[in-house]
C-alpha cells in the first residue's frame, strides 16, 4: 500500500509530463490528480488503522560504500503517518483546485501548453515530499529533502517570462542550499560518530553518544549538540526561519496553489519534521534545542511585525506562514515535538485554506494581489469569504478558555487548540522568552489576519470598479477544497487534541517521538543545563524515567493567566484592526505618516534582503572577480607562468611559420625521452 | 585469456585510423561521409569489444584482470591488465567516443584527419588505462596530448594557438618532473611492472637536500614529481589555467573529450601512482594536496560565478568538481576514494552533456556569449529540459549521480578532517549560484532578443546523442551500486595495503607531525 502511496504520484508526474501528447491536457490533469486522490485514500486508511509501531519496507539498494550504506526505503511509524496523510490529502485538494484556477491562466499566450507541465510539477512535489517523510535514512531524506527543493524551484519560476519569478526560484534554491549545507555536514558527522546513516541503528546509539564529543573544526564539542546545531540549519533553510527566511515572501511569485500545497502546509514544515524525526538527538542535545527555541520565538516575533504591513494580500499570508513555523520550533526546542506535529498538522489544513482563499480572491479580482485595492467583497464572493472567515478564525485561535480545564478537551478552532498547546508548553518548559514573544506574536496574527480581512471583504471597493463589478465566485473545483480544509480548520484541533497532545498521545506517537526508551541516559545528566536564560527544559532534577515527557504531562498546570494570555492577545488584535479598518480607516495611514522609520523599517522587511544583498551577492561577485582577474589573471597567468607567457608570443611566431610546428616539438621531446629511459634501462638491464 | 580483450579494445580505434588514413582520398562529399561512418564504426565496434570487458569483470576480485604480458622492443615489456579502478575508466571512454564522433557530425574542415585525431586519441586515452607498464603508461600518457593539441590547434577557435601553447607549456613541465622519477624509480626498484612497483618499498626516510629536511625523504620527492603532472591534468589550483582556454578554443567534441576523459587521467594517476606506491609520502602531504582542493572548490566557484562565457563557466566549474575528486583520494578512506572515483565516472557524463549542450546552441548562434541569449526556454523546451537536468546534476542533486561522488567524497573528507568538509561543503552553495544563475540567463526569460526568435529546438540527431547522457547520469544517480559494487573491492584492497604500509612507517609519522607541529 505504501509503494502505492509513494510511486503512483511519480508515475503520474512522468507520464503527464512526457506523454500528455498522447493522454491530451485534460488526461494528464485527471491522472495526476487521481493518483494524488489515491495517494491521499490510502493514507488515510494506513493513519486510521495504524498501530504505533514501526515498519520498514526496503525498496532497493541506493548507495553501498564501505560502512555507507544507504537503501531505498519506507520507514512508517506515526510521525510518517501524520505527515502522509496532510501532503496527500493538500496537495489531492490543490491539484483539485488548479483545475480551476490555472484555467485560462493570463500569464500565457493563446495557444500555449502550461497546464501539464504544472500539474507534473505538483505531482512531483508530492513524490519527493513523500520520499522525504516515509525515509528511513538521512540520505535518503536529504534526496527528497532537496527533491522538494527543485520541485518548489520549478513551481516559483513556472512564470519563466517574468524576470522576478525567476529570480524568486533561483534565490529559493540557493538559500535552501545554504541550509542543506548544515544539513550535510550533520550527516557527515553522525556517520562519523555512528558509522551509519539509518535512523534506528542512530537512535540506537544516541544513549552512548550523549557522552562523547566530537572534534569540529578543530575544537572538542559534545557530539549530539554538533550534530544538534548542524541538521537545525537545514532546518532554519527548509522552515524559513530567521536569518534563512528571504527565500518565503519571494516564493509567492509562484502560482498560488503552489502557495498553498508547497510555501505553507508542506515543504516548509519539513524543517520542522527533521527536528522531530531526530528528537532522541535533540533530546539530548540541550543547547542546540535552546538554540532552536530562540531562534522560532524571534521568528514567529519577527515575522509577524513584518505581516503588519504589508500589502500583498500573498506576502501577509506568506509571512504568517514563517511567523507559525516559529511558534512549531518553539514547541520543538522545548522538546514538545507533539504539540509541534500537532501545529504543523492544524496549520496545514487552515493555511492552505488561507491561501487558497486567496487565490480565489485573486481570481475573483483577476489577478489582483494588492488589499488596497479590494474591500467590500464578502456579498460578491460569499463562499471565499466564509471558508475565509473559519480559517482566520482558527489561525487567530478562537476558542473556548479553560474549557479543557472544565470538561477534558479544549473547545474551539483548530489554530487555539494547538497554538496555545504551543504556547502553554512553552511556559511549562521555562522558556519565558519564548513563552513571551509568542504571545506579542499572537496579538499580531490576530491583528494582520483581521486586517487583510477587513481591507479584502468589507468596507468600500477601493480599487478598478470594473473589476469589482465583475469579480465572480470561483467554480465548485476550486470552492469544494475550501470547504474541506475550512472543516479541518474547525475541528482539525478538537478531534485529535487527545491523540497529539493529550491523554493518548505517548500511546499514539509510540516511539516515534523521543525514540525507544532504552536505558537510562541521564547518568550524569542530573545537573542538567540551564543556559542562564531559562529556556531549557531542566529536566535533569526530576532524572525520572518520564524526563523526556515533562512538557507534555506539566503544561496543563501552568498559571491560568498564562492560558489566558493568548486569548486576551487574540481579542487585543481583533480590536486594534477593528478600530483601524472598520472604524476609522483613515488612521492606518496616518500612523504610518507618523511614525515613518518604523513603517518603512517593517515594509522592508527589517531590510535582511538589502543586508544580505550587499554581504553575501554583491561580496561574491566582487570576489568572483577579483580572483579571476587579479588571480588567474595577474597572479597566475602573469606571474607563475610569466615567463613561459613570454615564450608562448615567440613559439607562436615561429608556429605561424610552420604550421603547427609545436606539436612536433612536443612530439621530439617526448621520444627523447623515451628514449633517454630505454637507454637506461638497456644499461641497467645489461649491468 | 586467448584473446587479448585489453589490446583489441585499445587499438581497434587506431585501426579505424590506419584505414581512415589509407583509404579515403580527397575531401568530396562521399569521403567525408565515409570518414564519419567509418569513425563511428570503429568507436562502436571498439564499445561492443568493451561490453564483453566489463561481462567478464570479476568484481568480487582486487586483481588485475584480462593481463597480457608480451616483449617489446628492447627489452621493454607490453603489460596490460585492469582492476576494478581502471575498468570503469575504460568503460568511460569506450562509452563516450561513439557519442563525440555523433557530436562531429557537423564538421566540415578537413574531416578525415579530424576523424583520425579522435581515433588515435581513444586508442592512447584506453592504453593509459590499462598499461601495467610504466614506461607503456607513460607513452600513452604523453602521447595522448599530441591529438589534442591537433584538436585545438586545426579545429579550435580563434585563439587556438594561443590555448594549446599553454595547455603544451603546463603540461611539458610536469611531465619532465615524472619521466625523472620513473627513471629513478626504475632504476631503485629494477623494473618498471606497475605490479611489482605497487609491492616495492620506497624509501621514506627522513633525507637532507640542500639544508632543507625533507620528511617521508625520497617518497615526497618522488610524490612531488607525480604530482606536478597528475595536478596540471586535473587541473588542480593553481595551475588550472590552461583548461578554460583550452575550452574555449576547443570544438565541442575537443571540450566533451578533454572534460570527460582527459581530465580524469590525473586522478586515476593518483590512484594508481600517488597512493598506493607512495603511501607515506601522501599521507605527509595530504594537507597540502587538501589544502589546494578547498581553494579549488571555493576560489573557481567564485570565479565561474562571474564568467561571461558559457564554456569557461563551465571549465571553471569542472575545476571546482575535480577538487572534490582530489581531497576524495588524499582522504585515503573507502567512502573518499570510492567517492572521488564516482565522481570522475560521473563528472564525465555531466560535463560532457553540459558542453555538449552548448554546442548545440553555439551551433545555431555562433557564440558563446551568456548575454546573447536569454528566453530560449520559449522557443527551445527539450534543450531546456535536458540543460534543467544537466544543470541540476552539476549541482549535485540526490537522484543524479552528481550527488553521489560529491557527497561520498565529503563524506569521506569530514573523516579525514573536519574544516576540509567544512570548507568543500560550501561549494554545494557556490556551484547552485553560479550554476543557477547560468541558467536563469540563458534559458528563463521572455525571449526578447531578435536574433534569436528563429531559433530551433534541438533535432532529432542532437535528441539522440543526449540519451544517453541522460540515461548515465539517472541511472548511476538511482542505482550508484553499479560503479560502488566494481570499484569497491579493489579500493579495499589499495586501502589497506595503504594503512598497512602507514603503519610500518608509523614513526616517521610521529616525526612528521612532531615537524609540522614544531614547524610552525
Amino acid at each position: 500500500m505504501y509503494h502505492i502511496i509513494l510511486f503512483a504520484p511519480l508515475l503520474a508526474a512522468i507520464i503527464a509530463g512526457f506523454g500528455w501528447r498522447v493522454i491530451s491536457e485534460k488526461g494528464a490533469q485527471f491522472l495526476t490528480t487521481g493518483s494524488v486522490i489515491l495517494a491521499a485514500f490510502l493514507s488515510w486508511i494506513a493513519f486510521i488503522t495504524a498501530d504505533s509501531g514501526l515498519q520498514i519496507i526496503t525498496i532497493a539498494r541506493w548507495i553501498d560504500s564501505g560502512s555507507m550504506v544507504a537503501d531505498w526505503a519506507i520507514r512508517v511509524d506515526m510521525l510518517t503517518n501524520v505527515m502522509l496523510v496532510v501532503i496527500t490529502t493538500v496537495s489531492a485538494l490543490v491539484h483539485l483546485y488548479s483545475f480551476g484556477y490555472m484555467d485560462n491562466d493570463p500569464q500565457w499566450r493563446k495557444g500555449e501548453v502550461y497546464k501539464p507541465r504544472f500539474f507534473a510539477y505538483l505531482s512531483f512535489f508530492t513524490f519527493a515530499m513523500l520520499m522525504l517523510v516515509t525515509a528511513d535514512n538521512l540520505v535518503q531524506m536529504f534526496f527528497g529533502w532537496e527533491g522538494v527543493g527543485v520541485a518548489s524551484y520549478l513551481l516559483i519560476g513556472f512564470y519563466w517570462r517574468k524576470p522576478t519569478a525567476g529570480a524568486a526560484a533561483m534565490k529559493a534554491f540557493i538559500v535552501n542550499r545554504v541550509g542543506d549545507f548544515g544539513f550535510a555536514l550533520g550527516i557527515f558527522a553522525l556517520f562519523l560518530l555512528t558509522d551509519s546513516v539509518d535512523f534506528t541503528t542512530i537512535f540506537g546509539e544516541v544513549g552512548h553518544l550523549a557522552a562523547t564529543t566530537i572534534n569540529f573544526l578543530g575544537m572538542e564539542l559534545p557530539a549530539l549538540e554538533v550534530v544538534g546545531f548542524l541538521l537545525f540549519i537545514g532546518a532554519m533553510g527548509k522552515s524559513a526561519q530567521l536569518l534563512l527566511h528571504t527565500w518565503l515572501p519571494d516564493a509567492m511569485e509562484g502560482p498560488t496553489p503552489v502557495s498553498a500545497l508547497i510555501h505553507a502546509a508542506t515543504m516548509v514544515t519539513a524543517g520542522v519534521f527533521l527536528v522531530c524525526r531526530m528528537s532522541p538527538i535533540f533530546e539530548e542535545a540541550i543547547y542546540a534545542s535552546a538554540f532552536i527555541t530562540t531562534i522560532g520565538a524571534i521568528t514567529a516575533f519577527f515575522a509577524a511585525t513584518v505581516g503588519l504591513v504589508q500589502n500583498d494580500i500573498k506576502r501577509v499570508i506568506a509571512y504568517s506562514t514563517c511567523s507559525q513555523l516559529g511558534y512549531m520550533f518553539v514547541a520543538a526546542g522545548v522538546g514538545f515535538y507533539q504539540a509541534a506535529m500537532f501545529h504543523l498538522f492544524t496549520h496545514a489544513a487552515f493555511k492552505a485554506m488561507l491561501f487558497l482563499g486567496a487565490g480565489s480572491v485573486i481570481h475573483a479580482m483577476h489577478h489582483e494581489q494588492d488589499m488596497r485595492n479590494y474591500g467590500g467583497l464578502r456579498h460578491k464572493i460569499p463562499k471565499t469569504f466564509w471558508a475565509m472567515m473559519l480559517g482566520t478564525l482558527a489561525i487567530t485561535g478562537v476558542g473556548i478558555p479553560f474549557s479543557y480545564d472544565l470538561i477534558g478537551l479544549p473547545i474551539g478552532f483548530a489554530g487555539f487548540v494547538s497554538k496555545d498547546a504551543i504556547i502553554e508548553g512553552a511556559f511549562a518548559g521555562h522558556a519565558y522568552f519564548a513563552f513571551t514573544a509568542l504571545v506579542v506574536a499572537a496579538l499580531f496574527t490576530s491583528f494582520y489576519s483581521w486586517r487583510l480581512m477587513f481591507l479584502t471583504f468589507y468596507g468600500k471597493p477601493r480599487g478598478d470598479q470594473h473589476t469589482h463589478d465583475h469579480a465572480h465566485e470561483s467554480p465548485w473545483v476550486m470552492t469544494v477544497p475550501l470547504g474541506v480544509l475550512a472543516i479541518g480548520a474547525v475541528f482539525a484541533g478538537m478531534l485529535y487534541y487527545n491523540s497529539f497532545v493529550g491523554h493518548d498521545a505517548e500511546e499514539f506517537f509510540g516511539d516515534a517521538i523521543g525514540g525507544p526508551a532504552v536505558v537510562e541516559l541521564h547518568a550524569e545528566a542530573g545537573d542538567a543545563v540551564d543556559d542562564g536564560h531559562g529556556e531549557v527544559v531542566a529536566d535533569g532534577h526530576a532524572g525520572d524515567e518520564h524526563a523526556d515527557d515533562s512538557v507534555l504531562h506539566s503544561y496543563h498546570y501552568v498559571p491560568s493567566w498564562v492560558k489566558l494570555a493568548p486569548f486576551i492577545a487574540m481579542l487585543a488584535g481583533l480590536g486594534i484592526a477593528y478600530q483601524l479598518y472598520i472604524r476609522s480607516p483613515q488612521t492606518p495611514a496616518r500612523l504610518g505618516a507618523a511614525l515613518p522609520g518604523l513603517y518603512r523599517f517593517l515594509l522592508n522587511k527589517w531590510y535582511f534582503d538589502e543586508i544580505y544583498d550587499v554581504l553575501f551577492v554583491r561580496s561574491s561577485k566582487w570576489l568572483g572577480r577579483f580572483l579571476w582577474r587579479k588571480g588567474d589573471g595577474a597572479v597566475i597567468d602573469g606571474g607563475i607562468n610569466g615567463l613561459a607567457m613570454g615564450i608562448i608570443p615567440f613559439l607562436t611566431r615561429i608556429a605561424g611559420r610552420a604550421q603547427s610546428g609545436y606539436v612536433f616539438h612536443y612530439a621530439f621531446a617526448m621520444i627523447a625521452g623515451l628514449v633517454a629511459i630505454i637507454t637506461w634501462f638497456a644499461i641497467r638491464g645489461a649491468s | 585469456m586467448d584473446i587479448p580483450l585489453l589490446s583489441l579494445v585499445t587499438f581497434v580505434p587506431a585501426i579505424g585510423a590506419v584505414a581512415l588514413g589509407l583509404l579515403l582520398r580527397g575531401d568530396d562529399e562521399w569521403a567525408v561521409r565515409n570518414a564519419k561512418l567509418i569513425a563511428l564504426f570503429a568507436t562502436s565496434i571498439t564499445f561492443l569489444l568493451s561490453l564483453f570487458i566489463l561481462a567478464q569483470f570479476d568484481p568480487t576480485s582486487s586483481d588485475f584482470q584480462f593481463v597480457e604480458d608480451r616483449e617489446w622492443l628492447g627489452g621493454l615489456r607490453y603489460r596490460m591488465g585492469v582492476d576494478g579502478i581502471s575498468v570503469l575508466f575504460v568503460m568511460l571512454t569506450t562509452v563516450l567516443m561513439p557519442l563525440v564522433i555523433g557530436a562531429s557530425w557537423g564538421v566540415s574542415h578537413r574531416v578525415k584527419e579530424y576523424m583520425i585525431a579522435f581515433l588515435l586519441l581513444e586508442t592512447l586515452m584506453i592504453g593509459v588505462f590499462c598499461a601495467l607498464d610504466m614506461i607503456l603508461f607513460y607513452l600513452f600518457f604523453e602521447a595522448g596530448l599530441i591529438p589534442m593539441f591537433f584538436i585545438v590547434g586545426i579545429w579550435g577557435g580563434k585563439d587556438r594557438v594561443y590555448a594549446a601553447f599553454k595547455f603544451f607549456l603546463y603540461t611539458l613541465l610536469g611531465s619532465v618532473l615524472m619521466l625523472i622519477a620513473m627513471m629513478y624509480m626504475i632504476a631503485d626498484a629494477g623494473t618498471s611492472d606497475i605490479v611489482r612497483l605497487l609491492a616495492h618499498e620506497f624509501s621514506y626516510s627522513t633525507i637532507n637536500v640542500a639544508g632543507i629536511e625533507i620528511v617521508g625523504g625520497v617518497q615526497v620527492l618522488l610524490w612531488l614529481a607525480f604530482f606536478a603532472s597528475f595536478a596540471v591534468k586535473m587541473p588542480m589550483w593553481p595551475v588550472h589555467t590552461w583548461l578554460p582556454d583550452a575550452h574555449v578554443q576547443a570544438p565541442t567534441a575537443g571540450s566533451i573529450v578533454l572534460a570527460a576523459i582527459l581530465l580524469k587521467m590525473g586522478g586515476y594517476g593518483f590512484l594508481r601512482f600517488s597512493l598506493p606506491m607512495f603511501p607515506v609520502a601522501s599521507d605527509v602531504m595530504a594537507n597540502f594536496v587538501f589544502a589546494l582542493s578547498v581553494i579549488a572548490i571555493i576560489y573557481t566557484s567564485l570565479v565561474a560565478l562571474m564568467q561571461d562565457d558559457m564554456k569557461k563557466l563551465i571549465a571553471y566549474s569542472s575545476v571546482a568538481h575535480m577538487g572534490f575528486v582530489t581531497m576524495g583520494i588524499f582522504a585515503a578512506n573507502q567512502q573518499g576514494v570510492d567517492g572521488a572515483i564516482f565522481q570522475m565516472i560521473s563528472h564525465g557524463f555531466i560535463s560532457g552533456a553540459l558542453f555538449l549542450g552548448v554546442g548545440v546552441i553555439y551551433d545555431r548562434m555562433h557564440t558563446r556569449e551568456i548575454d546573447a541569449f536569454g528566453g530560449l526556454v520559449n522557443r527551445m523546451p527539450a534543450f531546456a529540459l535536458i540543460f534543467l537536468l544537466f544543470t541540476m546534476a552539476n549541482v549535485g542533486l540526490p537522484g543524479t549521480s552528481g550527488f553521489v561522488g560529491e557527497f561520498l567524497t565529503l563524506s569521506g573528507a569530514f573523516q579525514a578532517n573536519t574544516w576540509v568538509a567544512f570548507g568543500a561543503t560550501t561549494g554545494v552553495i557556490l556551484s547552485a549560484g553560479y550554476a543557477l544563475w547560468l541558467y536563469r540567463r540563458v534559458v528563463f526569460g521572455d525571449l526578447v532578443k531578435e536574433n534569436l526568435q528563429t531559433i530551433s529546438d534541438m533535432d532529432r540527431r542532437e535528441k539522440l546523442l543526449f540519451i544517453p547522457f541522460v540515461f548515465f547520469t539517472l541511472l548511476l544517480g538511482v542505482y550508484p551500486s553499479l560503479v560502488t559494487d566494481i570499484i569497491g573491492p579493489s579500493v579495499e584492497a589499495l586501502l589497506d595495503s595503504y594503512n598497512f604500509a602507514l603503519e610500518e612507517a608509523g614513526h616517521v609519522l610521529a616525526d612528521s607531525a612532531q615537524h609540522m607541529t614544531t614547524g610552525h
